[in-house]
């Protein structure tokens, strides 16, 4: 159990930076998610708090302690990896204690017995404990690297996109395990993904990280309703928000170069947007609507069936448009329909920097 | 299936001009090869198990007797030979185990991030690259108890290294070590930097001590290729013949080899001789196999 922070971390390897300034803050017993793309210096963050790496820039502390000179073993951290780092040659059950039986601080047999026991209960590998690891499958592996991690006891738990080299039911089912188990240990956990499913559905906290600076932390449901910039934006969630280049005009939304307008009701917040001002409107597909009376036609492009719903992919001039609608509703690829949009879900952003015109102020 | 696995000759080529098939051009490439083993290798192995039954002497005119197991039995009631074989047994483990730790060790030390550690490498690998006689010789003159540098480095005075008849062994065996350790460390070189850095991470995080580490991560992934430079070193140490018929002619440096050279060449006794080169053969390959099981299971684990 502990806490995290790092604060002002900078790190380049050789003339590559791979973060910048980054600050961070994980409370105690969290489930912090780090979501970023390939390369945003993710691994990098979790390397530098596992004590694998060493900041160039910065301080990392644990409980409060700066543990600059700490090595990996004194951190008290477990890291699971992508690739597993299981130790081969060796059974479920000797991965397992391996972690127990250093000489320096041996816990008595009946003890790693029986911490072994429980975290092969708990994830489900009790029938694969005397078994060879290079005769396991991916989901094994994975479940025996967390059971390496968990045996000990750590302080904080790090995972490495433990997830993404797993077909997508064992995905679901790991998730849904990994998040018990969070609650179950009450620990603290930093998890990384490039998945923003994985990030909204496990996360207590997500970090958005892009080209080593974290964008924006908050909870799924700020993250989702309220990205600070257009990179969130269109980062989380899938279909991602819809941007469209535009400005404020007594009160409506004209688009400019599409020529259509919807009405919109920022309220006081919208103040700060004078009219003319080149902008972006940010809309989630679910909160984009078809209407018989609605102001603007638009033609169906493309019909995805999800079951639950259906993703239409509208056409508006030359621009697209993702509209998430109920499943029964019936349309046709090219047929013309009018549609129109939530106005009090509808995010504002800076046309030159992006931001978010609730977050700039 | 074997014609499958031939790739078909391309068909405007000078070969297929010439009306030459695929399989002719492999036995083209083959059948040389074949005929010079044949010619210089199993001819003479099975000739010389012919004359290994009789009391042939290749330095006179008379003809070969057939005598039976008599040439056996004589050579295994021999004191003589045996305290030959104990000799070379005795310089194959010190000679062997010499080499895996030296080698092993300095592999060690090379495996991180050194500067220059290419040009090192290459440089350490000089000596095996040398002639067995230039060794030898050269070697001789290092140990030289009059001008030699080694006594002359250590203080030894006139030390006699070679013609001290407890030394000698490990004068010889010492020589071995230092031109066939390259040899292990390129091995075991190979072997660690095929150990997966995150296996290392991994150890770290769960915090083992570098002992730990090491006799439970690196030692167990290098044993195999470890394993197969002790199948080598084994086998070349066993027939040592060249660097200690240079340096010593001391009789308690005496390995089964010399003796064999000896027997042959010296006294003629070619019919014995070929006897004793059947008894080494066998016992080669007995320790041989032993090891390569080993291997086997080593691999398996």
């Amino acid at each position: 159990m502990a806490h995290i922070q790092l604060k002002n971390i900078s790190k380049t390897f050789g003339n590559h930076t791979a973060l910048t300034g980054l600050d961070l803050d994980i409370a105690d017993g969290e489930f912090f998610v780090l979501l970023g793309e390939t390369g945003a210096g993710k691994t990098t963050t979790l390397r530098l708090i596992a004590g694998l790496e060493k900041p160039s820039e910065g301080q990392v502390f644990i409980d409060g302690v700066d543990v600059a000179d700490w090595g990996a073993a004194e951190r008290d951290v477990a890291l699971v990896l992508q690739q597993y780092s299981l130790y081969p040659r060796y059974t479920v059950r000797e991965n397992l204690e391996f972690p127990l039986k250093p000489k320096i601080r041996r816990l008595p047999d009946a003890e790693i017995k029986d911490r072994v026991d429980r975290a092969a209960r708990t994830l489900r590998i009790e029938h694969l404990l005397d078994r060879k690891t290079d005769r396991l499958s991916g989901g094994e592996m994975q479940r025996v690297s967390i059971g390496r991690a968990i045996v000990r006891k750590p302080r904080v738990f790090l995972m490495d996109e433990p997830l993404s080299a797993l077909d997508a039911k064992l995905r679901e089912a790991l998730r849904t395990e990994l998040k018990n188990l969070q609650m179950q240990l009450g620990a603290t956990f930093l998890f990384v993904t490039h998945d923003q499913i994985e990030a909204m559905s496990m996360g207590d906290k997500v970090g958005v990280l892009n080209h080593g600076r974290i964008v924006q932390t908050g909870t799924p449901y700020e993250i989702y309703n309220n990205p600070r910039d257009t990179y969130v934006a269109s980062f989380v969630g899938s279909p991602p928000m819809n941007l469209i280049d535009g400005k404020l005009v007594n009160g409506r939304a004209v688009m400019a170069p599409l020529n259509f307008e919807l009405p919109f009701s920022g309220g006081a917040k919208a103040s700060a947007a004078t009219d003319g001002r080149p902008l972006v409107f940010g809309v989630r597909p679910e909160d984009v609507y078809l209407e018989s009376g609605a102001p603007v036609e638009a033609r169906v492009h493309d019909v995805e069936n999800h079951g639950v719903e259906k993703i239409l992919t509208l056409r508006v001039g030359d621009a697209t448009l993702r509209a998430t609608v109920p499943a029964r509703t019936d349309v046709a690829i090219e047929q013309a329909v009018r549609f129109a949009w939530n106005p009090d879900k509808v995010v504002l952003f800076d046309k030159g920097s992006g931001v978010s015109l609730r977050h700039a102020s | 299936m074997a014609t499958t696995m031939i790739t078909t000759l391309d068909r405007s080529s000078r070969a297929a001009a010439r009306g030459l098939s695929d399989i002719s051009i492999r036995n083209l490439f083959i059948i040389p090869t074949v005929l010079f083993l044949i010619v210089f290798n199993i001819f003479p192995l099975i000739y010389s198990l012919g004359y290994s039954f009789t009391d042939f002497r290749a330095s006179t005119n008379a003809p070969a007797n057939f005598v039976g197991l008599q040439n056996y039995r004589d050579l295994l009631n021999d004191p003589y030979v045996w305290s030959n074989f104990a000799i070379t047994a005795k310089y194959v483990i010190i000679s062997v185990a010499g080499q895996l730790f030296v080698g092993f060790g300095v592999a060690m030390l090379l495996n991180r991030d050194i500067p220059l550690k290419g040009l090192l490498t290459t440089l350490l690998l000089l000596p095996m690259m040398l002639s067995m006689a230039v060794v030898g010789l050269f070697w001789k003159l290092l140990y030289d108890p009059s001008f030699g540098i080694i006594n002359y480095a250590l203080g030894l005075g006139t030390f006699e290294w070679l013609s001290d008849p407890k030394m000698a062994l490990y004068a010889v065996a010492l020589t071995d070590i230092w031109m066939w350790s390259p040899f292990v460390m390129l091995l075991s070189l190979a072997g660690l930097s095929a150990v997966p850095k995150h296996l290392y991470e991994a150890a770290a995080i769960d915090r083992a001590g570098p002992f730990y580490t090491f006799f439970r991560i690196t030692l167990p992934l290098v044993a195999p290729i470890l394993m197969i430079a002790v199948i080598f070193r084994t086998m070349e140490a066993f027939k040592t013949f060249d660097l200690a018929y240079i340096l010593t002619s001391q009789p308690t440096a005496e390995l089964i080899s010399i003796r064999l050279y000896k027997m042959a060449f010296q006294e003629w006794q070619t019919g014995r001789s070929c006897a004793l080169a059947y008894i080494v053969l066998i016992m080669v390959l007995a320790i041989t196999n032993i090891y390569v099981k080993y291997l086997n299971k080593v691999k398996e684990r």
